[in-house]
């Protein structure tokens, strides 16, 4: 099945955007991606094996998290993952001060 | 470096002034050299943090699948957001909720709802445990906006403030 790579990881796929890897689950299309590509091992699981907070995946247009089987999920070679990592942020203040104690609280 | 085009750089700050005193955000799409990454197109994203929008701001991943997929060609090289009311410079969260290596997180200081400092950062590093964000200089190109402007002034380079 096809698996749509993110920018920065691309570094890890010789600059594939997509890579096709085969597996008949979720968890065998993973064993198998980061068999061949090992370096994207450490950039989507932790030490406990477990995937990062921050990777997203989806199965077509499912949340990975979601799948009542996640992992476990049964996979067809037309589905497709995308790994998303998350972006988020912002600044570490209230906006309604402009320079008062309060900003001691956050 | 950051390469933007006029249009779109004006735009990106034009967006932090519309969800004032909210966070705005949005992608950047292009390609990326040895020389930068380079700005095509700008995609606005709606902040999913309504919870703190003045001071958090997050995009859908579901949205974020949905822009990459309709990159047409273009590849995300980064992201841009505002700081309503605070500088623009990256925040502990902003360095915390970063994963993209390699790409340009631009952030804009919108005060009492215009538009101040843009400033760009370069997540760089290997992996979540080395990762670090360096100052990025701006380039923007103002030949679309067009008329009088002379060829020494057609790019202007912008440091960090």
């Amino acid at each position: 099945m096809n698996i749509h790579i993110p920018t920065p990881l691309r570094t890890y796929t010789a600059g594939a955007e997509t890579v096709s890897v085969p597996g008949a689950t979720v968890a065998e299309v993973f064993s198998n991606l980061t068999t061949e590509y090992p370096e994207l091992k450490q950039q989507l699981f932790s030490n406990d094996g477990k995937l990062r907070s921050f990777v997203n995946v989806y199965l077509n247009d499912e949340d990975l998290r979601y799948l009542p089987e996640k992992e476990a999920t049964t996979v067809a070679q037309a589905d497709e993952l995308t790994i998303i990592p998350s972006i988020a942020g912002g600044a570490d203040r209230m906006a309604e001060c402009v320079c008062c104690s309060c900003c001691s609280l956050l | 470096m950051l390469h933007i085009d006029y249009a779109n750089y004006e735009a990106l700050r034009a967006h932090g002034e519309e969800t004032y005193p909210h966070e705005c955000c949005g992608v950047l799409l292009g390609k990326s050299d040895a020389k930068g990454n380079h700005v095509k197109q700008i995609v606005r994203a709606g902040n999913t943090r309504t919870d703190s929008a003045h001071n958090r701001y997050n995009i859908a991943p579901q949205e974020l699948v949905k822009i990459q997929r309709q990159a047409r060609g273009l590849d995300i090289v980064g992201f841009y957001h505002s700081h309503p009311d605070h500088p623009a410079q990256w925040s502990a969260t902003d360095f915390a909720e970063a994963h993209w290596m390699g790409c340009s997180y631009v952030i804009t200081a919108v005060a009492k709802g215009k538009a101040e400092v843009t400033n760009s950062f370069l997540l760089t590093g290997s992996s979540e445990e080395d990762k670090r964000f360096v100052d990025q200089a701006i380039e923007i190109d103002v030949k679309a906006a067009g008329a009088g402007v002379s060829a020494e002034e057609e790019t202007e380079l912008k440091g960090q403030a």
